[in-house]
């Protein structure tokens, strides 16, 4: 009894909580300790504007309007709200529960032609669990569904980018990228060898440059013909899921054929071919802890992998430890990271803005500056630490709920009785 | 009545033990039959390394028994923990290392792992920890498949993690006999043997057996029967342990008595009514420890740990009660229904509330990290209200793993006499900027971040490109 009154009072507590789903899209957060990770860098002592959700001006001389609401960051850490790649965000609810699974296909006739967008589910729980550690964005990426043994598939299909915003339009970008996976797991979908694959992939592409035949010999249907148009012409990216060192340069080579728009996926022995990558221009999305040689293709996986690639001069961006409830663990990827040699900022940099350009959207989302999305986090420490909790949370301008079914359930049991 | 069945399930199992020094009467087979636990045909070859007396000083050092100390030395010598604390004189012979501006913890423990047992690379030819064609495989030992050549291991000492549970997996209700091992460079499995710690079973609750034998047509197929499986076989060494017991009593006064034949199952699952053998129960679900809270009760053995338990922070009181420990994760969470619950507040509500908690990795990535494990579970924590002190939270990955394993009067704290098994980090160890620059293992310098070259690789690497770290 005592406990549903608790609950009762909780319940009540957490909805007036709520930011009246964001009246507050006007205001301004001052004595921020703001890391941009824009051109000005950092910004101690400084002040954020925001106006219909949008950031109109941030640094140490703002004006705020009379009027205007202010929040106090007391001297914390600003940062962007963190720009999560690699992620099944809203395609997945439970790993083992296959009908809350819709990140992958058995249909031979849709590899290619495979779309996210239609599949996300807002309701998610993993959404505020993201959130809860500072994620306001994602890249939400196709995976493989290898039950259909039968079934040849290059391409696992297209991504998108998600807004983690609490009710409100959850798919912000579709079709941002193509996935395709090489190394053991793409060859084993092709007959089990790199060989066979890279020779398939050179008659797809080819295959592109004519129109689609009803009765062409590489199993690819019309909607997946159509899907691949956008990638062989650069407009959209591919994006490589790969890992020895060898595959990634058969990777560049075939960038070399065709003006694709690569990106490099988990990469785990990228720090070996660092400067052929970084002469193309091409990034990479990894994992620094990632280090375990758990295949023989990544014999040479390494804990600062990260930190040379950074090095040479290749643009990065740091994932969490899965596709789905651990993307929060990202930040502190993000450390560890720095604990083997990357530089601080960009290691902030790898979880914000880095990502939002490898997708494109560098110029609406990523960094604090004017003209971006108000999407921040105000930190109650160093945003990489373990030990550091985000206070408060904004996407669109808008202040997020600090609420997951995780803490309703700490809430209900943390007390004895 | 439980009493009862526990005595003579005690007295049952002196004879189970003492296998073939009985069937010759060797009169002081029952002084062999106390050392079930410890004694084994594969006896521990460990032998500490020998280096140099070692202090360490001017460093922070959380000692695990709930003490932080600042500007404190630790001495270390002949294996041992001498002295700790904020005067310690430090003889003119030893080593001196500077730990101004670093701190000091108790080697780090991991009361759940499979390295060996599920190696890298994780090809077919190396999955050897689960024996998933029974569920009933309390004879099988991880010890046998142990590769000591895992390169996980060194990444792990690299983690500050000086000793480990290897565990088979949770297929199986009875998943086999785990092994405590200390994490040295080594041949055999025998010379990583943790001198001394007693035996572990492992058995597993809830999806994983009845998932993995219900699919194919055969018991245990639900929670239902997976008690059920639990409970016969229960019932089953409780009567091979009267067996034994019976012929034990006859050989004690001198009559002729036949021994019965040997199962190395039941003499796993007796050795547990003896109390001589840990139960470690993988179970993440708190109405399913309850209940097997109460299976324990039923035969009159004690569950030593619960293992995942995601849902412990529900039934927080009772498992204090129990004196049962819990091994869990913090970030982990989702990945199958009986995991739906978890959450990063577990340990600390835990802990708040008088139930003895350890992080456990279970994987081999965070193996390396359970030091930021734990501070994820801090923060959670805090998040929550519960404020635990980190001088408290080190006993997480150190002595609480060590109670788990049974060895928590050889190593697991800072205190002198015990098992020189420290971490030097260059940060405090709950950063993630945090590197275990130095790592001892009974006093001996086996990992040393300041001499790459020292570095341990095993023999699977050599030759290949590998990564550094």
């Amino acid at each position: 009894m005592t406990r549903h009154f608790i609950l009762a009072a909780l319940a009540t507590s957490a909805a007036m909580a709520l930011p009246g789903s964001a009246t507050a899209q006007n205001f301004a957060i001052t004595n921020a300790h703001i890391l941009t990770p824009g051109p000005v860098g950092e910004i101690e002592n400084g002040t954020i504007l925001v106006r219909d959700g949008k950031i109109v001006a941030a640094g140490r001389s703002v004006a705020v309007p009379a009027g205007t609401n202010t929040v106090d960051a007391k001297g914390q850490i600003v940062t962007p709200g963190l720009f999560a790649v690699n992620t099944a965000l809203g395609l997945v609810e439970v790993n083992s529960v296959d009908g809350t699974i819709d990140g992958r296909t058995r249909n031979s006739r849709i590899s290619a032609a495979f779309d996210v967008q239609y599949g996300l589910n807002p309701a998610s729980v993993l959404i505020p669990a993201a959130r809860l550690g500072g994620v306001t964005r994602a890249v939400v990426m196709p995976d493989y569904d290898d039950g259909n043994k039968e079934r040849e598939a290059p391409f696992a299909g297209m991504g998108a980018v998600i807004s983690l915003g609490h009710e409100s339009a959850m798919l912000y970008r579709p079709g941002i990228g193509m996935v395709l996976e090489l190394g053991e797991d793409g060859a084993a979908r092709l007959g089990g060898s790199r060989a066979a694959q890279f020779v398939q992939l050179r008659q797809i592409f080819a295959s592109l440059k004519v129109q689609w035949l009803p009765d062409n010999d590489l199993g690819l249907s019309e909607a997946d013909h159509n899907a691949l148009l956008p990638v062989v012409t650069g407009k959209m990216p591919l994006v490589v899921i790969v890992h020895r060192a060898a595959d990634i340069r058969q990777v560049l080579a075939l960038a070399k054929e065709y003006p694709l728009k690569l990106i490099l996926s988990g990469a785990e022995e990228a720090w070996q071919v660092a400067p052929e990558i970084a002469a193309m221009k091409v990034p990479v999305l990894l994992n620094p802890t990632s280090n375990i040689p758990s295949s023989f293709e990544q014999i040479g996986a390494s804990l600062r992998n990260a930190t040379m690639l950074k090095a040479a001069g290749v643009e990065i961006a740091i994932s969490g430890n899965d596709a789905g409830h651990r993307v929060r663990d990202m930040r502190y990827n993000a450390g560890i990271a720095v604990s083997r040699g990357l530089p601080m900022a960009a290691a902030i940099e790898a979880i914000t803005l880095a990502p939002a350009r490898i997708f494109g959207l560098a110029d609406k989302v990523g960094s604090i500056e004017p003209g971006k999305q108000a999407d921040m986090v105000i930190w109650d420490g160093d945003p990489l630490e373990a030990l550091t909790e985000p206070v408060a949370i904004y996407i669109d301008g808008k202040d997020q709920p600090m609420q997951s079914r995780g803490t309703l359930l700490s809430d209900r049991y943390k007390n004895p009785g | 009545m439980i009493k009862t069945m526990r005595i003579s399930a005690a007295i049952a199992v002196l004879g189970a033990i003492a296998t073939a020094p009985a069937v010759l009467g060797a009169p002081d087979s029952q002084v062999q039959a106390s050392d079930v636990a410890t004694s084994s045909p594969f006896p521990s070859t460990y032998r500490p390394r020998s280096d140099v007396d070692t202090a360490i000083t001017n460093a922070t050092i959380l000692t695990a028994t709930g003490v932080r100390i600042d500007n404190g030395t630790i001495l270390m010598a002949k294996g041992r923990i001498v002295a700790v604390g904020k005067d310690v004189a430090v003889p003119s012979k030893a080593r001196v290392i500077d730990g101004t501006g670093k701190w000091v913890t108790p080697g780090i423990i991991d009361s759940h792992s499979h390295l060996g047992v599920f190696p890298a690379p994780g090809v077919d030819g190396h999955a050897d920890g689960n024996e998933n064609i029974d569920p009933y495989t309390a004879h099988v030992w991880a010890e046998h498949s142990v590769w000591p050549q895992d390169p996980v291991f060194t990444k792990a000492r690299a983690g500050g993690v000086t000793s480990l549970l290897v565990l088979p997996g949770s297929a199986n209700l009875f998943g086999g006999r785990g092994v405590s091992l200390k994490n040295v460079p080594a041949v055999t499995v025998q010379q990583m043997k943790f001198p001394g710690a007693p035996y572990t079973l492992k058995m597993a609750c809830g999806e994983n057996p009845k998932g993995r034998y219900g699919s194919r047509g055969r018991a245990p197929a639900t929670r239902m029967g997976n008690v059920a499986g639990f409970r016969r076989s229960w019932i089953d060494a409780a009567e091979y342990a009267r067996k034994w017991d019976a012929y034990d009593r006859k050989r004690a006064k001198g009559e002729m008595a036949e021994a019965p034949k040997r199962d190395l199952g039941m003499e796993t699952l007796a050795g547990v009514l003896k109390g001589e053998i840990l139960v470690q129960n993988h179970c993440y679900r708190a109405d399913e420890m309850a209940l097997m809270v109460d299976v324990g009760h039923e035969f009159g053995y004690r569950t030593t740990a619960f293992h995942h338990a995601v849902e412990a922070f529900k039934i927080a009181d009772l498992l204090a009660e129990q004196g049962t420990c819990v091994a869990t994760w913090a970030t982990r969470w989702g990945f199958k229904m009986e995991a739906f619950d978890a959450i990063e507040e577990n340990a600390a509500i835990l802990a708040s509330r008088g139930v003895c908690v350890a992080i456990h990795s279970d994987e081999q990535r965070l193996i390396q990290r359970l030091n930021v494990e734990s501070a994820v579970a801090l923060a959670a924590g805090r998040r929550a209200g519960i404020d635990i002190p980190q001088e408290e939270a080190i006993k997480w990955i150190t002595i609480n793993a060590a109670k788990i394993m049974g060895i928590a009067d050889q190593t697991g704290s800072l205190e002198p006499g015990k098992m020189a098994d420290v971490v030097l980090w260059s940060h405090n160890p709950f950063s993630v900027y945090s590197v275990a620059e130095k790592v001892f293992i009974d006093g001996a310098l086996v990992h040393d971040t300041a001499n790459p070259a020292s570095i341990y690789r095993s023999d699977f690497e050599l030759g290949q490109k590998v990564g550094v770290e």
